[in-house]
């Protein structure tokens, strides 16, 4: 069963995507913050990383930069999910090694769960 | 800067000390003139480096207020989706109308804020183009078959007419589709019961020129002046309780205008309208 690390601060998102992913016969963890979602990818190694990027703790652009600074983290996919389209941000989130950039506006559910399972293919 | 003045006023007095007969008065004037130049550079500097300070302040505090109202509209979006999938239990007819008017209000709140956003941006300058080489036939289509499911559901049928041949453009994609999907939207739109939007493109000069025609409820002639203004909206689309922000006409014309292109249109009460704009070749 592939692993799937969502570090996301919105319980409501933590909740919607735990239940689909589940129920898509992936196991989901859980990172509220930054700072844990870094510790999680270490520890558990998932198979692909979900990333918001305005995080309480630890901004998500310096989660993914240290993610992919660090040997054992930085194969690991990451798409990112938010609401935020600064400026800029795309080009910066794609030159840090991000896979995607999915502005959450922009897509349905169903649109960002084929993302998720073509990522993990 | 100290430096600076110095060492011109003690240039200007060894050169000055060898062929004028007052050397002290005309490096006395130097270190003023060269002092007060200085001075005033530094006061524009100071004030073009706050000037660019605000601006990225602005635009920040866009992207960060756009964040949080974003937000909860996604998240409830998304769990109206994830309801009415069924993923969790069928769902009745009854429930489905239901979930419908809610994931409608939810989308018109999402337009809101993205329309907002996007004027913030042209207002603040923080929508930079980000030209590229773009075919605006290919562009147009994709978004034509993009419209056909609110086309077809709103009993409208879409004709488009390209000349051959066109060449491409330099333009921000990007913001070419806002301005398209704005105008190919109002047309839908402002078709009551069923009709027909005819879209056109050509060559005109050293511009490519595009109309977008429909035979909807037209606007009427006192409110043609405003129509670009930001929240304008036609007393015919009260009355026909046309849903929109009022935005879109807007940001089209200030992209276009933005982009070395121009924008218009004609249009009478009651038997339609037809918007055209024009994009320069380079």
């Amino acid at each position: 069963m592939k692993t799937i690390l969502f570090i996301e601060d919105e319980s409501v998102l933590q909740k919607t995507f735990g239940d689909i992913l589940r129920q898509e016969s992936y196991k989901m963890i859980s990172a509220l913050d930054g700072e844990t979602g870094l510790r999680l990818a270490k520890s558990q190694k998932p198979d692909l990383i979900l990333l918001d990027l305005v995080l309480p703790k630890i901004h998500g652009f310096e989660v993914l930069k240290k993610l992919k600074e660090d040997k054992e983290t930085k194969g690991i996919p990451v798409i990112v999910l938010t609401n935020l389209e600064g400026v800029g941000d795309v080009d910066k989130v794609l030159g840090l090694g991000a896979t995607t950039y999915l502005v959450k506006a922009q897509y349905s559910l169903e649109e960002v769960v084929e993302k998720i399972k073509k990522a993990l293919i | 800067m100290g430096l600076i003045i110095i060492g011109s006023t003690l240039g200007v007095y060894l050169i000055g000390n060898r062929y004028v007969q007052d050397p002290q008065v005309m490096a006395l004037i130097t270190l003023l003139v060269t002092a007060i130049l200085f001075i005033i550079a530094f006061i524009v500097t100071r004030s073009f480096e706050r000037l660019v300070e605000a601006s990225r302040m602005k635009s920040e505090f866009i992207s960060v207020v756009s964040h949080q109202l974003r937000s909860p509209l996604s998240n409830l979006r998304w769990v109206i989706e994830l309801l009415m999938s069924g993923r969790f239990g069928k769902i009745e007819e009854k429930q489905t109308e239901y979930f419908k008017i809610l994931k409608e209000n939810n989308a018109r709140m999402e337009e809101l804020v993205s329309d907002l956003l996007t004027v913030s941006r042209i207002e603040t300058a923080a929508l930079p183009l980000k030209k590229k080489e773009i075919s605006l036939e290919e562009l147009i289509k994709e978004l034509i078959s993009e419209f056909e499911p609110f086309a077809k559901a709103s009993n409208v049928e879409i004709e488009f007419k390209s000349e051959s041949n066109l060449p491409k453009i330099f333009a921000d994609p990007f913001q070419i589709r806002l301005v398209i999907e704005n105008l190919l939207d109002n047309a839908i739109r402002y078709i009551k019961d069923k009709g027909e939007v005819e879209i056109k493109l050509g060559k005109r000069g050293e511009s490519l020129y595009s109309e977008i025609k429909d035979n909807g409820v037209g606007i009427p002639k006192e409110d043609q002046k405003y129509i670009f203004q930001k929240f304008f909206r036609s007393e015919n689309v009260m009355r026909y309780q046309t849903q929109g922000s009022g935005l879109g006409l807007f940001i089209a014309k200030a992209i276009v205008e933005k982009s070395g292109g121009k924008v218009g249109f004609k249009s009478e009460g009651g038997k339609g309208s037809t918007f055209w704009f024009t994009l320069p070749l380079k």
